[in-house]
Protein backbone atom coordinates (compact mmCIF):
# COMPACT_ATOMS: atom_id res chain seq x y z
CA UNK A 1 0.00 0.00 0.00
CA UNK A 2 2.76 2.40 0.99
CA UNK A 3 4.64 1.36 -2.10
CA UNK A 4 1.66 2.04 -4.28
CA UNK A 5 1.35 5.62 -3.02
CA UNK A 6 5.10 6.19 -3.44
CA UNK A 7 4.79 5.14 -7.06
CA UNK A 8 1.79 7.35 -7.64
CA UNK A 9 3.55 10.31 -6.11
CA UNK A 10 6.45 9.66 -8.46
CA UNK A 11 4.14 9.66 -11.48
CA UNK A 12 2.40 12.78 -10.21
CA UNK A 13 5.71 14.62 -9.91
CA UNK A 14 6.67 13.38 -13.37
CA UNK A 15 3.49 14.78 -14.84
CA UNK A 16 3.99 18.12 -13.10
CA UNK A 17 7.57 18.18 -14.38
CA UNK A 18 6.31 18.04 -17.94
CA UNK A 19 3.92 20.90 -17.29
CA UNK A 20 6.75 22.98 -15.84
CA UNK A 21 9.02 22.06 -18.74
CA UNK A 22 6.36 23.11 -21.25
CA UNK A 23 5.85 26.44 -19.47
CA UNK A 24 9.57 26.96 -19.26
CA UNK A 25 10.08 26.41 -22.97
CA UNK A 26 7.19 28.75 -23.76
CA UNK A 27 8.70 31.57 -21.73
CA UNK A 28 12.13 31.00 -23.23
CA UNK A 29 10.76 30.83 -26.74
CA UNK A 30 9.17 34.23 -26.26
CA UNK A 31 12.71 35.56 -26.80
CA UNK A 32 13.74 33.13 -29.48
CA UNK A 33 16.92 34.93 -30.53
CA UNK A 34 18.03 35.13 -26.91
CA UNK A 35 17.36 31.45 -26.45
CA UNK A 36 19.58 30.33 -29.31
CA UNK A 37 22.38 32.77 -28.51
CA UNK A 38 22.36 31.60 -24.89
CA UNK A 39 22.54 27.98 -25.94
CA UNK A 40 25.20 28.63 -28.56
CA UNK A 41 27.34 30.67 -26.18
CA UNK A 42 27.12 27.91 -23.61
CA UNK A 43 28.41 25.44 -26.17
CA UNK A 44 31.20 27.90 -26.90
CA UNK A 45 32.09 28.06 -23.19
CA UNK A 46 32.29 24.29 -23.00
CA UNK A 47 34.40 24.15 -26.13
CA UNK A 48 37.24 26.02 -24.40
CA UNK A 49 38.28 22.77 -22.73
CA UNK A 50 37.96 20.96 -26.03
CA UNK A 51 40.26 23.45 -27.74
CA UNK A 52 42.64 23.18 -24.80
CA UNK A 53 42.84 19.41 -25.15
CA UNK A 54 43.19 19.49 -28.93
CA UNK A 55 45.94 22.13 -28.78
CA UNK A 56 47.96 20.32 -26.13
CA UNK A 57 47.85 17.09 -28.09
CA UNK A 58 49.33 18.74 -31.15
CA UNK A 59 52.50 18.97 -29.03
CA UNK A 60 52.51 15.74 -27.00
CA UNK A 61 51.41 12.18 -27.87
CA UNK A 62 50.01 11.43 -24.40
CA UNK A 63 49.55 12.95 -20.93
CA UNK A 64 50.69 10.59 -18.17
CA UNK A 65 49.80 7.58 -20.31
CA UNK A 66 46.44 8.92 -21.58
CA UNK A 67 46.12 9.37 -25.32
CA UNK A 68 44.31 12.20 -27.07
CA UNK A 69 41.31 9.99 -27.83
CA UNK A 70 41.09 8.69 -24.29
CA UNK A 71 41.20 12.21 -22.81
CA UNK A 72 38.56 13.31 -25.32
CA UNK A 73 36.36 10.36 -24.43
CA UNK A 74 36.59 11.12 -20.70
CA UNK A 75 35.78 14.75 -21.42
CA UNK A 76 32.80 13.70 -23.55
CA UNK A 77 31.50 11.40 -20.85
CA UNK A 78 31.86 14.14 -18.26
CA UNK A 79 29.72 16.47 -20.38
CA UNK A 80 26.71 14.13 -20.17
CA UNK A 81 26.13 14.31 -16.38
CA UNK A 82 27.41 17.89 -16.52
CA UNK A 83 24.69 18.69 -19.07
CA UNK A 84 21.98 17.25 -16.82
CA UNK A 85 23.42 19.15 -13.88
CA UNK A 86 23.53 22.41 -15.86
CA UNK A 87 19.97 21.92 -17.02
CA UNK A 88 18.53 21.00 -13.63
CA UNK A 89 20.66 21.91 -10.64
CA UNK A 90 22.95 24.77 -11.65
CA UNK A 91 20.63 27.47 -10.35
CA UNK A 92 20.28 25.90 -6.94
CA UNK A 93 22.78 28.60 -6.05
CA UNK A 94 19.83 31.01 -6.08
CA UNK A 95 18.32 29.25 -3.09
CA UNK A 96 20.04 31.12 -0.23
CA UNK A 97 19.32 34.54 -1.69
CA UNK A 98 16.02 34.07 -3.49
CA UNK A 99 14.24 31.42 -1.47
CA UNK A 100 15.61 31.86 2.04
CA UNK A 101 16.48 35.55 2.40
CA UNK A 102 13.60 36.86 0.30
CA UNK A 103 11.28 34.24 1.68
CA UNK A 104 10.02 32.78 -1.57
CA UNK A 105 10.02 29.41 0.08
CA UNK A 106 6.73 30.40 1.78
CA UNK A 107 4.96 29.84 -1.50
CA UNK A 108 6.74 26.56 -2.13
CA UNK A 109 5.84 25.24 1.30
CA UNK A 110 2.13 25.89 0.76
CA UNK A 111 1.92 23.50 -2.16
CA UNK A 112 1.40 19.75 -1.83
CA UNK A 113 4.56 18.87 -3.74
CA UNK A 114 8.09 17.94 -2.76
CA UNK A 115 9.88 21.16 -1.86
CA UNK A 116 13.24 20.34 -3.46
CA UNK A 117 11.42 19.24 -6.61
CA UNK A 118 9.59 22.55 -6.81
CA UNK A 119 12.74 24.60 -6.34
CA UNK A 120 14.52 22.57 -9.03
CA UNK A 121 11.75 22.95 -11.60
CA UNK A 122 11.40 26.66 -10.84
CA UNK A 123 15.09 27.39 -11.32
CA UNK A 124 16.06 24.95 -14.06
CA UNK A 125 17.67 25.97 -17.36
CA UNK A 126 16.35 23.03 -19.27
CA UNK A 127 17.93 23.84 -22.63
CA UNK A 128 21.42 23.27 -21.22
CA UNK A 129 20.68 19.54 -21.21
CA UNK A 130 21.77 19.81 -24.84
CA UNK A 131 25.35 19.96 -23.57
CA UNK A 132 24.96 16.23 -22.94
CA UNK A 133 24.38 15.77 -26.66
CA UNK A 134 27.72 17.44 -27.38
CA UNK A 135 29.32 15.01 -24.94
CA UNK A 136 27.76 12.03 -26.69
CA UNK A 137 29.04 13.25 -30.06
CA UNK A 138 32.57 13.63 -28.65
CA UNK A 139 32.36 10.10 -27.17
CA UNK A 140 31.19 8.61 -30.46
CA UNK A 141 33.95 10.41 -32.38
CA UNK A 142 36.79 9.48 -30.03
CA UNK A 143 35.40 5.98 -29.58
CA UNK A 144 35.43 5.45 -33.34
CA UNK A 145 39.00 6.77 -33.56
CA UNK A 146 40.09 4.21 -30.97
CA UNK A 147 38.01 1.39 -32.53
CA UNK A 148 36.31 0.80 -29.20
CA UNK A 149 34.22 -2.37 -29.30
CA UNK A 150 30.73 -1.80 -27.90
CA UNK A 151 28.77 -4.52 -26.11
CA UNK A 152 25.02 -4.50 -25.70
CA UNK A 153 25.40 -4.11 -21.96
CA UNK A 154 27.40 -0.92 -22.37
CA UNK A 155 24.22 1.07 -22.92
CA UNK A 156 22.27 0.15 -19.78
CA UNK A 157 25.54 0.44 -17.88
CA UNK A 158 26.17 3.91 -19.32
CA UNK A 159 22.67 4.97 -18.27
CA UNK A 160 23.26 3.71 -14.75
CA UNK A 161 26.64 5.45 -14.49
CA UNK A 162 25.37 8.72 -15.94
CA UNK A 163 22.48 8.56 -13.46
CA UNK A 164 24.90 8.05 -10.59
CA UNK A 165 27.19 10.82 -11.78
CA UNK A 166 24.27 13.25 -12.14
CA UNK A 167 23.16 12.41 -8.60
CA UNK A 168 26.65 13.30 -7.33
CA UNK A 169 26.26 16.75 -8.81
CA UNK A 170 22.66 17.00 -7.63
CA UNK A 171 23.57 15.87 -4.12
CA UNK A 172 26.49 18.24 -3.71
CA UNK A 173 24.52 21.22 -5.02
CA UNK A 174 21.51 20.39 -2.86
CA UNK A 175 23.83 20.22 0.11
CA UNK A 176 25.40 23.58 -0.73
CA UNK A 177 22.01 25.20 -1.34
CA UNK A 178 20.79 23.83 2.00
CA UNK A 179 23.64 25.53 3.83
CA UNK A 180 21.77 28.75 2.99
CA UNK A 181 19.21 27.82 5.66
CA UNK A 182 21.92 28.14 8.30
CA UNK A 183 24.15 30.83 6.83
CA UNK A 184 21.16 32.97 5.77
CA UNK A 185 22.81 34.33 2.68
CA UNK A 186 25.17 33.18 0.04
CA UNK A 187 28.39 31.68 1.29
CA UNK A 188 30.18 32.17 -2.00
CA UNK A 189 30.97 28.47 -2.00
CA UNK A 190 29.14 27.64 -5.22
CA UNK A 191 31.65 29.14 -7.69
CA UNK A 192 34.47 27.49 -5.78
CA UNK A 193 32.83 24.09 -5.97
CA UNK A 194 31.97 24.69 -9.60
CA UNK A 195 35.60 25.39 -10.41
CA UNK A 196 36.66 22.34 -8.47
CA UNK A 197 34.16 20.22 -10.40
CA UNK A 198 35.99 21.20 -13.57
CA UNK A 199 38.91 19.08 -12.38
CA UNK A 200 36.70 16.07 -13.08
CA UNK A 201 36.99 16.55 -16.84
CA UNK A 202 40.49 15.12 -16.91
CA UNK A 203 42.00 11.81 -15.76
CA UNK A 204 42.29 11.99 -11.98
CA UNK A 205 45.78 10.46 -12.23
CA UNK A 206 46.90 13.91 -13.41
CA UNK A 207 46.44 15.15 -9.86
CA UNK A 208 48.48 14.17 -6.85
CA UNK A 209 48.13 13.72 -3.11
CA UNK A 210 45.52 15.81 -1.34
CA UNK A 211 43.72 17.00 -4.48
CA UNK A 212 43.29 13.46 -5.75
CA UNK A 213 41.98 12.39 -2.35
CA UNK A 214 39.49 15.27 -2.26
CA UNK A 215 38.28 14.54 -5.80
CA UNK A 216 37.79 10.88 -4.95
CA UNK A 217 36.38 10.89 -1.44
CA UNK A 218 35.36 14.37 -0.23
CA UNK A 219 33.86 16.13 -3.25
CA UNK A 220 33.89 13.11 -5.56
CA UNK A 221 33.98 14.81 -8.96
CA UNK A 222 36.35 12.10 -10.19
CA UNK A 223 33.23 9.89 -10.20
CA UNK A 224 31.42 12.24 -12.58
CA UNK A 225 33.59 11.75 -15.64
CA UNK A 226 36.80 9.88 -15.11
CA UNK A 227 36.02 6.71 -13.14
CA UNK A 228 32.85 5.68 -14.98
CA UNK A 229 34.32 6.34 -18.42
CA UNK A 230 37.30 4.02 -17.78
CA UNK A 231 34.92 1.05 -18.08
CA UNK A 232 34.21 1.93 -21.70
CA UNK A 233 37.89 2.63 -22.36
CA UNK A 234 38.50 -0.91 -21.03
CA UNK A 235 41.01 0.39 -18.53
CA UNK A 236 39.90 -2.07 -15.92
CA UNK A 237 42.43 -1.03 -13.28
CA UNK A 238 39.81 1.51 -12.14
CA UNK A 239 36.88 -0.93 -12.32
CA UNK A 240 36.08 -1.00 -8.57
CA UNK A 241 35.83 2.80 -8.54
CA UNK A 242 33.79 2.86 -11.74
CA UNK A 243 31.26 0.44 -10.30
CA UNK A 244 31.04 2.51 -7.14
CA UNK A 245 29.67 5.50 -9.11
CA UNK A 246 25.94 4.82 -8.55
CA UNK A 247 26.57 4.13 -4.86
CA UNK A 248 28.50 7.38 -4.40
CA UNK A 249 25.78 9.23 -6.33
CA UNK A 250 22.99 7.79 -4.24
CA UNK A 251 24.96 8.41 -1.03
CA UNK A 252 25.55 12.05 -1.84
CA UNK A 253 22.01 12.64 -2.99
CA UNK A 254 20.56 11.13 0.18
CA UNK A 255 22.95 13.25 2.23
CA UNK A 256 21.93 16.39 0.31
CA UNK A 257 18.26 15.54 0.70
CA UNK A 258 18.56 14.94 4.46
CA UNK A 259 20.32 18.25 5.02
CA UNK A 260 17.69 19.94 2.85
CA UNK A 261 14.89 18.47 4.99
CA UNK A 262 16.59 19.71 8.14
CA UNK A 263 17.00 23.13 6.57
CA UNK A 264 13.33 23.25 5.64
CA UNK A 265 12.39 22.50 9.23
CA UNK A 266 14.61 25.38 10.36
CA UNK A 267 13.15 27.83 7.88
CA UNK A 268 11.05 30.53 9.52
CA UNK A 269 10.17 32.78 6.57
CA UNK A 270 11.18 36.34 5.89
CA UNK A 271 8.26 37.94 7.72
CA UNK A 272 5.86 38.72 4.88
CA UNK B 1 42.76 74.92 -22.00
CA UNK B 2 45.11 74.23 -19.08
CA UNK B 3 42.31 74.85 -16.62
CA UNK B 4 39.99 72.39 -18.34
CA UNK B 5 42.72 69.74 -18.31
CA UNK B 6 43.11 70.26 -14.58
CA UNK B 7 39.38 69.82 -14.08
CA UNK B 8 39.39 66.70 -16.13
CA UNK B 9 42.20 65.25 -14.08
CA UNK B 10 40.44 66.13 -10.81
CA UNK B 11 37.30 64.42 -12.08
CA UNK B 12 39.24 61.33 -13.11
CA UNK B 13 40.93 61.14 -9.72
CA UNK B 14 37.58 61.52 -7.96
CA UNK B 15 36.06 58.68 -9.99
CA UNK B 16 39.02 56.39 -9.35
CA UNK B 17 38.79 57.12 -5.64
CA UNK B 18 35.00 56.65 -5.62
CA UNK B 19 35.19 53.21 -7.18
CA UNK B 20 38.05 52.20 -4.89
CA UNK B 21 35.96 53.10 -1.83
CA UNK B 22 32.88 51.46 -3.32
CA UNK B 23 34.75 48.20 -3.57
CA UNK B 24 36.15 48.56 -0.10
CA UNK B 25 32.63 48.14 1.22
CA UNK B 26 32.46 44.67 -0.28
CA UNK B 27 35.97 43.54 0.54
CA UNK B 28 34.71 40.37 2.25
CA UNK B 29 33.63 38.93 -1.09
CA UNK B 30 37.23 39.06 -2.23
CA UNK B 31 38.24 36.80 0.60
CA UNK B 32 36.50 33.83 -0.99
CA UNK B 33 37.77 35.16 -4.31
CA UNK B 34 41.34 34.35 -3.31
CA UNK B 35 40.41 30.70 -2.76
CA UNK B 36 38.38 30.65 -5.91
CA UNK B 37 41.32 31.87 -7.95
CA UNK B 38 43.54 29.36 -6.18
CA UNK B 39 41.27 26.54 -7.32
CA UNK B 40 41.15 27.83 -10.89
CA UNK B 41 44.90 28.26 -11.03
CA UNK B 42 45.29 24.78 -9.57
CA UNK B 43 43.23 23.22 -12.35
CA UNK B 44 45.59 24.49 -15.04
CA UNK B 45 48.71 24.18 -12.92
CA UNK B 46 48.26 20.44 -12.40
CA UNK B 47 47.28 19.86 -16.00
CA UNK B 48 50.37 21.61 -17.30
CA UNK B 49 52.49 19.79 -14.76
CA UNK B 50 51.18 16.50 -16.15
CA UNK B 51 51.69 17.65 -19.74
CA UNK B 52 55.34 18.39 -19.02
CA UNK B 53 55.94 15.15 -17.08
CA UNK B 54 59.03 13.55 -18.61
CA UNK B 55 59.46 16.35 -21.19
CA UNK B 56 62.10 19.08 -21.22
CA UNK B 57 60.84 21.70 -23.63
CA UNK B 58 57.47 22.32 -25.29
CA UNK B 59 56.79 25.23 -27.64
CA UNK B 60 59.77 27.09 -26.17
CA UNK B 61 58.84 26.63 -22.49
CA UNK B 62 60.51 24.52 -19.82
CA UNK B 63 58.33 22.90 -17.18
CA UNK B 64 59.30 25.45 -14.53
CA UNK B 65 58.71 28.37 -16.91
CA UNK B 66 55.31 27.00 -17.89
CA UNK B 67 54.16 26.54 -14.29
CA UNK B 68 55.29 30.07 -13.45
CA UNK B 69 53.49 31.26 -16.58
CA UNK B 70 50.20 29.73 -15.42
CA UNK B 71 50.44 31.28 -11.96
CA UNK B 72 51.55 34.73 -13.14
CA UNK B 73 48.98 34.87 -15.94
CA UNK B 74 46.12 34.21 -13.53
CA UNK B 75 47.39 36.35 -10.68
CA UNK B 76 47.80 39.33 -13.01
CA UNK B 77 44.38 38.69 -14.49
CA UNK B 78 42.94 39.31 -11.03
CA UNK B 79 44.28 42.87 -11.45
CA UNK B 80 43.28 43.80 -15.00
CA UNK B 81 40.01 41.87 -15.15
CA UNK B 82 36.94 44.10 -15.22
CA UNK B 83 33.20 43.76 -15.33
CA UNK B 84 32.85 46.73 -17.66
CA UNK B 85 31.06 44.69 -20.32
CA UNK B 86 28.46 43.52 -17.84
CA UNK B 87 28.01 46.92 -16.22
CA UNK B 88 27.64 48.79 -19.46
CA UNK B 89 25.25 46.18 -20.82
CA UNK B 90 23.13 46.38 -17.66
CA UNK B 91 23.01 50.18 -17.87
CA UNK B 92 21.90 49.96 -21.46
CA UNK B 93 19.30 47.34 -20.71
CA UNK B 94 17.65 49.02 -17.75
CA UNK B 95 17.97 52.51 -19.18
CA UNK B 96 20.33 53.92 -16.52
CA UNK B 97 22.55 54.98 -19.37
CA UNK B 98 20.14 57.85 -20.02
CA UNK B 99 21.17 59.35 -16.67
CA UNK B 100 24.82 58.81 -17.49
CA UNK B 101 24.41 60.62 -20.79
CA UNK B 102 23.01 63.67 -19.01
CA UNK B 103 26.03 63.98 -16.71
CA UNK B 104 28.66 66.46 -17.82
CA UNK B 105 31.45 63.98 -18.39
CA UNK B 106 32.66 61.69 -21.09
CA UNK B 107 30.94 58.35 -20.60
CA UNK B 108 33.81 56.17 -21.75
CA UNK B 109 36.49 58.05 -19.83
CA UNK B 110 34.36 57.89 -16.70
CA UNK B 111 33.97 54.15 -17.14
CA UNK B 112 37.72 53.63 -17.56
CA UNK B 113 38.44 55.71 -14.47
CA UNK B 114 36.02 53.66 -12.41
CA UNK B 115 37.48 50.44 -13.79
CA UNK B 116 40.92 51.69 -12.81
CA UNK B 117 39.74 52.42 -9.28
CA UNK B 118 38.46 48.88 -9.09
CA UNK B 119 41.71 47.52 -10.52
CA UNK B 120 43.72 49.37 -7.86
CA UNK B 121 41.45 47.92 -5.23
CA UNK B 122 41.86 44.45 -6.66
CA UNK B 123 45.62 44.89 -6.80
CA UNK B 124 45.74 45.49 -3.05
CA UNK B 125 43.04 43.13 -1.84
CA UNK B 126 43.08 40.39 -4.43
CA UNK B 127 46.17 40.24 -6.65
CA UNK B 128 48.78 40.70 -3.92
CA UNK B 129 47.16 38.32 -1.39
CA UNK B 130 46.62 35.67 -4.09
CA UNK B 131 50.21 36.02 -5.30
CA UNK B 132 51.63 35.85 -1.78
CA UNK B 133 49.50 32.86 -0.72
CA UNK B 134 50.50 30.94 -3.84
CA UNK B 135 54.13 31.90 -3.44
CA UNK B 136 54.09 30.53 0.11
CA UNK B 137 52.42 27.31 -1.03
CA UNK B 138 54.58 26.88 -4.07
CA UNK B 139 57.47 29.33 -4.65
CA UNK B 140 57.47 30.22 -8.33
CA UNK B 141 60.12 31.95 -10.44
CA UNK B 142 60.61 35.68 -9.98
CA UNK B 143 61.61 37.98 -12.85
CA UNK B 144 65.28 37.44 -13.78
CA UNK B 145 66.34 41.00 -12.95
CA UNK B 146 65.07 44.33 -11.70
CA UNK B 147 64.59 45.82 -15.18
CA UNK B 148 62.42 42.90 -16.32
CA UNK B 149 60.36 43.17 -13.14
CA UNK B 150 59.90 46.91 -13.58
CA UNK B 151 58.95 46.64 -17.24
CA UNK B 152 56.56 43.82 -16.38
CA UNK B 153 54.75 46.05 -13.86
CA UNK B 154 54.46 48.73 -16.55
CA UNK B 155 53.06 46.13 -18.94
CA UNK B 156 50.35 45.27 -16.37
CA UNK B 157 49.08 48.78 -16.94
CA UNK B 158 49.00 48.07 -20.67
CA UNK B 159 47.07 44.86 -20.01
CA UNK B 160 44.54 46.85 -18.04
CA UNK B 161 44.11 49.51 -20.73
CA UNK B 162 43.61 47.02 -23.56
CA UNK B 163 41.36 44.71 -21.59
CA UNK B 164 39.20 47.58 -20.27
CA UNK B 165 38.66 48.98 -23.76
CA UNK B 166 37.82 45.60 -25.27
CA UNK B 167 35.48 45.00 -22.37
CA UNK B 168 33.70 48.32 -22.81
CA UNK B 169 33.24 47.70 -26.51
CA UNK B 170 31.77 44.28 -25.80
CA UNK B 171 29.36 45.94 -23.38
CA UNK B 172 28.33 48.49 -25.99
CA UNK B 173 27.21 45.63 -28.23
CA UNK B 174 24.15 45.60 -25.97
CA UNK B 175 22.98 48.61 -28.00
CA UNK B 176 22.61 46.35 -31.00
CA UNK B 177 21.33 43.16 -29.45
CA UNK B 178 19.00 42.57 -26.54
CA UNK B 179 20.82 39.39 -25.65
CA UNK B 180 23.71 40.21 -23.37
CA UNK B 181 24.66 36.95 -21.66
CA UNK B 182 25.71 35.60 -25.03
CA UNK B 183 28.07 38.55 -25.50
CA UNK B 184 29.82 38.09 -22.14
CA UNK B 185 30.33 34.44 -22.78
CA UNK B 186 31.63 34.84 -26.30
CA UNK B 187 33.98 37.57 -25.08
CA UNK B 188 35.14 35.42 -22.19
CA UNK B 189 35.96 32.54 -24.54
CA UNK B 190 37.87 34.80 -26.92
CA UNK B 191 39.81 36.43 -24.09
CA UNK B 192 40.65 33.10 -22.40
CA UNK B 193 41.97 31.56 -25.60
CA UNK B 194 43.44 34.47 -27.54
CA UNK B 195 45.21 36.42 -24.77
CA UNK B 196 47.35 33.40 -23.91
CA UNK B 197 45.79 33.07 -20.44
CA UNK B 198 45.05 29.36 -20.81
CA UNK B 199 47.54 28.36 -23.49
CA UNK B 200 50.71 30.27 -24.44
CA UNK B 201 50.33 31.54 -28.00
CA UNK B 202 53.42 29.57 -29.11
CA UNK B 203 51.45 26.33 -28.58
CA UNK B 204 48.95 27.18 -31.31
CA UNK B 205 49.28 26.07 -34.93
CA UNK B 206 51.37 28.36 -37.14
CA UNK B 207 48.40 29.82 -39.05
CA UNK B 208 46.56 30.77 -35.88
CA UNK B 209 49.65 32.45 -34.45
CA UNK B 210 49.85 34.51 -37.62
CA UNK B 211 46.22 35.58 -37.25
CA UNK B 212 46.72 36.52 -33.59
CA UNK B 213 49.79 38.62 -34.46
CA UNK B 214 47.42 41.13 -36.09
CA UNK B 215 45.11 41.33 -33.07
CA UNK B 216 45.42 43.07 -29.70
CA UNK B 217 44.67 40.06 -27.50
CA UNK B 218 48.11 38.64 -26.84
CA UNK B 219 49.28 42.02 -25.53
CA UNK B 220 46.98 41.42 -22.53
CA UNK B 221 48.57 38.26 -21.16
CA UNK B 222 51.05 36.38 -23.35
CA UNK B 223 53.52 39.19 -24.13
CA UNK B 224 53.68 40.56 -20.55
CA UNK B 225 54.30 37.02 -19.31
CA UNK B 226 57.26 36.73 -21.66
CA UNK B 227 58.72 39.85 -20.03
CA UNK B 228 58.16 38.37 -16.58
CA UNK B 229 59.88 35.12 -17.51
CA UNK B 230 62.79 36.98 -19.10
CA UNK B 231 62.08 35.34 -22.46
CA UNK B 232 62.51 38.72 -24.14
CA UNK B 233 65.45 41.04 -23.45
CA UNK B 234 65.10 44.70 -22.47
CA UNK B 235 64.74 45.81 -26.09
CA UNK B 236 62.13 43.11 -26.63
CA UNK B 237 60.29 44.18 -23.49
CA UNK B 238 60.24 47.79 -24.66
CA UNK B 239 58.86 46.58 -27.98
CA UNK B 240 56.07 44.82 -26.08
CA UNK B 241 55.25 48.05 -24.24
CA UNK B 242 55.24 49.94 -27.54
CA UNK B 243 52.89 47.36 -28.97
CA UNK B 244 50.56 47.70 -25.98
CA UNK B 245 50.63 51.48 -26.37
CA UNK B 246 49.83 51.13 -30.06
CA UNK B 247 46.82 48.92 -29.36
CA UNK B 248 45.62 51.09 -26.48
CA UNK B 249 45.54 54.10 -28.82
CA UNK B 250 43.94 52.22 -31.71
CA UNK B 251 41.28 50.78 -29.42
CA UNK B 252 40.65 54.21 -27.93
CA UNK B 253 39.75 55.63 -31.33
CA UNK B 254 37.86 52.51 -32.35
CA UNK B 255 35.94 52.79 -29.11
CA UNK B 256 35.00 56.42 -29.89
CA UNK B 257 33.77 55.44 -33.32
CA UNK B 258 31.87 52.50 -31.94
CA UNK B 259 30.29 54.69 -29.29
CA UNK B 260 29.00 57.15 -31.88
CA UNK B 261 27.45 54.35 -33.90
CA UNK B 262 26.04 52.76 -30.77
CA UNK B 263 24.39 55.81 -29.21
CA UNK B 264 22.44 56.35 -32.40
CA UNK B 265 20.91 52.94 -31.79
CA UNK B 266 19.85 53.80 -28.27
CA UNK B 267 16.34 52.79 -27.37
CA UNK B 268 15.41 53.30 -23.73
CA UNK B 269 12.96 50.63 -22.69
CA UNK B 270 10.38 52.60 -20.76
CA UNK B 271 11.39 54.14 -17.41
Amino acid sequence: MARQSWFRSFLWHGEIFFHYAAQYLKTRMAYRGDFWIYLLSDFLMQSVNLIFILTIFTRVPHIKGWSREEVLFIYGFFLVPFGFYSGLFNHLFDVPEKYVLRGELDRVLLRPLNTLFQVVVETMNLELIFIALGGIIIMIYSGAQMDLAWHWWDFPLALLLVGGATLIYGGIYTLLASLGFWAEGNLGLMPMIYNLSQYGRYPVTVYRGVIRFILTWILPFAFVGFFPSTIFLRRYEFLPYALLTPVVGLGFFVLGWRVWQRGIRRYVGAGH
Amino acid sequence: MFESLRHRFALAAALVRLEFINNLAYRATYFTGVFNYGIQIGAYYFLWDAVFAGRRLLAGFTREEMLTYVIVAWVVRSFYFSNLDRRVAVEIRNGDIAMELILPYDYQEAKYCRAFGEALFRLLFFTLPTGIVIYLLRPFQLPPNFTAGFLFILSMLGSFLINAQLSLMAGLLAFFTQSTSGIYRAKRVIMDLCTGLLIPISFYPEWFQKVLAFLPFQAVSYLPNLIYLGKVDTAGALAVLARQFFWAVVLFFLGRLFWRLAVRHLVIQGG
